[in-house]
C-alpha cells in the first residue's frame, strides 16, 4: 500500500464534487443566457437564468468550505507557490507535457505526500481557485444584486458583466484543460479514481 | 505564518470590488440633464413668459389651498377650501410643454366669472391635433400617426371617448421626456411609468374611466424576476405597446394577451429595446459612440449584443483548446507512452 497516498480528505471530495457539478451548469446555462432567441434556445431564458442563479449561489457557500478548509487544514500548503525559480519549473513542466509525454519520459516533478500538484496544476488552481473564482462570485453577486450595490455607489454593471463573461471564458477554458489533464495518471482513470475515494495513486 | 495569510485573503477578498469599480456621480448629473434639451443648452433661461399676469387671474384661487371670494355686494369673504384636484402646481405648469399658454386656451373664457357657470363643466377640451395637426413644426413628432396608433389601441377600443390624448398627457405638466433626456435614460422611463401607473396604481382615476375593478400591477407581473429593477430599467410600453418604426414612442397599447412576456425579446442579440427605448439614443449618438454620462451608466441587458466579439474570441479559443487537447491525446494514444 505504500503507493497510495490519502489526499483527498472528504471534505475536498464533496466541495469538489458540488464545485464540478456547479460549474457544468452554470456553463450550459451561461451560454444558453449568452445565446438566447426568441425562436430557438437550448433553455427558456427565464429557467436558465433561475438555474443559473441557484447554481450560482450554491457555487458561491460551496466555495467558502473551499477557502476556509484551505485555511485551516494542512491542504493549504499545496498551493503555496514559490516565486524563486518558479518561471524555471514551469517551462519544465511544460516541456514534459509537450515533448517528454510522448517519448515515456520521467516526470520532472513526480508527486510525494509534500508535493500534490506539480508546478503547472499549482498555479493554474492557484489562478483560478483564488482568482478566477472569486471575481466570477464578485461579479456574479454584482449583477444578482443591481440595486444593492447601486446603494453602494458601484453602479458599473457594464465592467462587471464584461468580467464575468471573460472569466466564464478562461474558466472553461481552464476545465477542459484540468479535466483532461486528470486523465494523466497511474492510469487513464486513476486520478478520477482517487477523488472518489481519496486515494492518490503513484506511478 | 497562517494567520498572516489568513488577513491578507481576506482584505484581498474586501479591497476587489473596490479596485473594480469607479463610483460613477451620475446621480449628481441627474437633476442638471432634466433640465437641459438634447443640445445641452438650458432652455428655460430663454423663455420670455407673457401670460403670466393673466393667469395670476385663475391661479390667485387655483394655485392655493383655498379660496377666498368676496362676492359683489356682500360684506363678508366667502371662505371655501379648493379641492385638491383643482389645484395646479405652478412651478411644474411653467415649466410644461405648454409653458406659455394661457388657461383660457384650453378653457373656456367665462371661467373669469366666479362662481363658475354649471355647464361650462361639460366643455370640450381642444384635442391635441386641433392645435398639432399638419403643422410642419411638429412634424418630427408624427401627431397623425400617433393619432392613428391611439385609436388602435386597447384603451380607445374599449373606453372610446372618454379616453383621450389627455388621460395620459396631463393638461398642465405634460412633458416632452424620452427625447428631452437622452442622458438620463432612468428618469425618462420613471416619468412615462408613472404616466401609466397613475391609472394603473390608483384606483379613483382608473374608475374615472371604467368601473371595472383595478388588477393589482405588482401582482400581475410577478412572473418577472426582481420586477423593481425591471420596472425601473424598462417602460410598460416596451411590453405593452406595439413597435412602430416611424414613432419615437409607441402608442398602440394591445390587450394583455398580446404582452411580451418571452424574456428573450428584450434578452437576445435583435433585443426590442433597440427598437423602442434604445431607439432615440441609437439614432442620435449612432451605435458605437458612448452616452455623455460614461459607460457606467449604460443599461446592461443580459443576453444582448454586447460583448459580440469577446464572446467570438472566447469561442474560438474554448474550440481551440479541444482541438490542442484531441491532438494531444491523440499524439498520447499513438505514443502508447502514457
Ligand atoms: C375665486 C376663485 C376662482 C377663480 C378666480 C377661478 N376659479 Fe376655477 N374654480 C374655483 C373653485 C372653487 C372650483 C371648484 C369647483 C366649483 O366650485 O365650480 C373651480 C373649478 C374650476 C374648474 C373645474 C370645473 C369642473 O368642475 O370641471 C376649472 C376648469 C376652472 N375652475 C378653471 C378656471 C379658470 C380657467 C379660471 C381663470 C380664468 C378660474 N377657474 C378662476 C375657483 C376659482
Ligand atoms: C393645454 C391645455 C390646458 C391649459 C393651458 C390649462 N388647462 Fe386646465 N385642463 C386641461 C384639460 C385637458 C383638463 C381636463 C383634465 C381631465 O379631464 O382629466 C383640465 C382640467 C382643469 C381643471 C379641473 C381639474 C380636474 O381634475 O377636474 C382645472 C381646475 C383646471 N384645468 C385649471 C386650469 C388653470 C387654472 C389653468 C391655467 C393656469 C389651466 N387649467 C390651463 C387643459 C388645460
Ligand atoms: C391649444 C393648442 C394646443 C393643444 C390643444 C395642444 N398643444 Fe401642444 N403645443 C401647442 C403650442 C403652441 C406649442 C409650442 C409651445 C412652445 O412655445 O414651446 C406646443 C408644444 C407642444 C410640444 C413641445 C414641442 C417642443 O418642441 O418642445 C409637444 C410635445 C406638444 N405640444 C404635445 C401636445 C400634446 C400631446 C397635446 C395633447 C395632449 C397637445 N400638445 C395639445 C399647442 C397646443
Ligand atoms: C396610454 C397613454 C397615452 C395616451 C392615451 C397617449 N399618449 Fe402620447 N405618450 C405617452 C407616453 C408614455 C409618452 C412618452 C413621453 C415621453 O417620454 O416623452 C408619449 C409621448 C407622446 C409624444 C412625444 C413623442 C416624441 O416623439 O417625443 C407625443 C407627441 C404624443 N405622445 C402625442 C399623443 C397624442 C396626440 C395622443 C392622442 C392621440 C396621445 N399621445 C395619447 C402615452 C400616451
Ligand atoms: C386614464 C387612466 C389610464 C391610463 C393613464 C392608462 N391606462 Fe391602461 N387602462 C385603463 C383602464 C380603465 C383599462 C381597462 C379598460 C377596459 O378593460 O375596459 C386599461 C387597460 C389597459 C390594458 C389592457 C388590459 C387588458 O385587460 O387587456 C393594458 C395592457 C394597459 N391598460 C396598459 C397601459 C399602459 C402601458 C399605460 C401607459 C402608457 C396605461 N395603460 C395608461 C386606464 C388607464
Ligand atoms: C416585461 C414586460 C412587461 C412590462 C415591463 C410591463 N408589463 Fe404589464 N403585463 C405584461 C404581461 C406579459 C401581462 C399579461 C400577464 C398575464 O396575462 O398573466 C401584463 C399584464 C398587464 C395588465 C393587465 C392585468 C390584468 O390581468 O388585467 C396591465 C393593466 C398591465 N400589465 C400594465 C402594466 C403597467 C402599467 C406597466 C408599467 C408599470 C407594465 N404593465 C409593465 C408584461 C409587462
Ligand atoms: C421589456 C424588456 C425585458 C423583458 C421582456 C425582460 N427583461 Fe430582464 N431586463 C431588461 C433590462 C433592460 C434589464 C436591465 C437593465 C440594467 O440593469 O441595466 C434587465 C435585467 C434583467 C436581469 C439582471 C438584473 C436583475 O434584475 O437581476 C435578469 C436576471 C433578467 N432581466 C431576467 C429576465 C427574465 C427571466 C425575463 C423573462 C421572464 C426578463 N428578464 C424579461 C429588460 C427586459
Ligand atoms: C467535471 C469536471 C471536473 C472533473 C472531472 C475534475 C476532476 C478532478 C480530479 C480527478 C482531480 C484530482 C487530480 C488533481 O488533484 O489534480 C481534481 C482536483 C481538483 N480540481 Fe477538478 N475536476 C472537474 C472540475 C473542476 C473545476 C470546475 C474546478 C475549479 C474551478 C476544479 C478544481 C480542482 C482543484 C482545485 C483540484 C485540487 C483539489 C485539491 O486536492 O486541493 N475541478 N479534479
Amino acid at each position: 500500500m505504500k503507493d497510495r497516498i490519502y489526499f483527498y480528505p472528504i471534505w475536498v471530495r464533496s466541495w469538489h464534487a458540488i464545485n464540478a457539478l456547479m460549474f457544468l451548469v452554470l456553463i450550459f446555462t451561461g451560454f444558453s443566457i449568452q445565446y438566447a432567441t426568441t425562436s430557438v434556445s437550448w433553455i427558456r431564458f427565464d429557467r436558465a437564468v433561475v438555474v443559473h442563479d441557484i447554481a450560482g449561489l450554491i457555487l458561491t457557500f460551496n466555495y467558502l468550505i473551499f477557502l476556509f478548509g484551505n485555511i485551516l487544514s494542512d491542504n493549504g500548503r499545496f498551493y503555496r507557490f514559490t516565486l524563486k525559480g518558479g518561471l524555471n519549473r514551469l517551462i519544465q513542466q511544460f516541456h514534459f507535457y509537450t515533448m517528454g509525454i510522448f517519448k515515456g519520459a520521467p516526470y520532472p516533478f513526480p508527486i510525494n505526500k509534500y508535493r500534490k500538484f506539480n508546478p503547472l496544476q499549482k498555479l493554474t488552481y492557484l489562478l483560478s481557485m483564488y482568482l478566477g473564482i472569486p471575481l466570477m462570485i464578485i461579479t456574479g453577486l454584482t449583477l444578482y444584486f443591481p440595486a444593492v450595490f447601486n446603494l453602494i455607489g458601484l453602479t458599473s454593471l457594464v465592467i462587471s458583466d464584461l468580467i464575468h463573461i471573460l472569466l466564464g471564458y478562461f474558466l472553461s477554458i481552464f476545465m477542459v484543460i484540468h479535466v483532461y489533464f486528470c486523465t494523466i495518471g497511474h492510469t487513464v482513470t486513476s486520478n478520477f479514481k482517487s477523488m472518489l475515494n481519496g486515494w492518490h495513486e503513484l506511478h | 505564518m497562517k494567520k498572516k495569510r489568513v488577513i491578507l485573503l481576506l482584505a484581498l477578498l474586501l479591497l476587489l470590488p473596490f479596485i473594480l469599480y469607479t463610483p460613477v456621480s451620475v446621480r449628481a448629473q441627474e437633476g442638471q440633464a432634466a433640465r437641459k434639451d438634447s443640445t445641452g443648452k438650458d432652455k428655460h433661461k430663454e423663455r420670455v413668459y407673457t401670460n403670466k399676469t393673466e393667469n395670476n387671474v385663475c391661479l390667485k384661487c387655483h394655485s392655493k389651498t383655498h379660496i377666498e371670494y368676496m362676492a359683489e355686494g356682500a360684506t363678508k369673504v366667502y371662505k371655501q377650501k379648493m379641492f385638491s384636484e383643482c389645484i395646479i402646481d405652478t412651478n411644474l405648469f411653467y415649466n410644461a410643454n405648454h409653458w406659455n399658454f394661457k388657461c383660457t386656451d384650453c378653457h373656456s373664457d367665462e371661467y373669469s366669472t366666479f362662481p363658475h357657470k354649471g355647464e361650462l363643466r361639460f366643455e370640450e377640451k381642444p384635442g391635441c391635433l386641433d392645435c398639432h395637426a399638419g403643422d410642419p413644426q411638429y412634424a418630427q413628432f408624427n401627431f397623425e400617426k400617433i393619432d392613428e396608433e391611439f385609436k388602435k389601441s386597447i384603451h380607445f377600443q374599449r373606453q372610446g371617448g372618454s379616453f383621450s390624448c389627455w388621460a395620459c398627457h396631463d393638461g398642465h405638466y405634460y412633458k416632452i421626456n424620452a427625447r428631452n433626456r437622452q442622458e438620463n435614460i432612468l428618469a425618462a422611463i420613471e416619468y412615462d411609468n408613472n404616466i401609466c401607473l397613475s391609472c394603473h396604481a390608483n384606483i379613483q382615476k382608473y374608475q374615472l374611466i371604467t368601473n371595472k375593478v383595478n388588477p393589482n400591477i405588482l401582482q400581475k407581473h410577478e412572473w418577472l424576476p426582481n420586477q423593481p429593477n425591471h420596472f425601473k430599467h424598462v417602460r410598460c410600453i416596451e411590453c405593452h405597446a406595439q413597435v412602430n418604426d416611424s414613432l419615437m414612442v409607441a402608442h398602440n397599447i394591445q390587450p394583455k394577451s398580446k404582452a411580451v412576456k418571452k424574456c428573450a425579446e428584450c434578452h437576445s442579440g435583435n433585443s426590442r429595446l433597440m427598437a423602442s427605448l434604445y431607439k432615440y439614443q441609437l439614432e442620435n449618438q449612432g451605435k458605437y459612440s458612448l452616452p455623455e454620462s460614461g459607460f457606467t451608466n449604460e443599461p446592461v441587458i443580459i443576453g444582448g449584443k454586447r460583448n459580440g466579439l469577446l464572446k467570438l474570441l472566447g469561442n474560438i479559443a474554448l474550440l481551440l483548446t479541444i482541438v490542442v487537447v484531441v491532438i494531444h491525446s491523440t499524439l498520447r494514444i499513438v505514443s502508447k507512452k502514457n
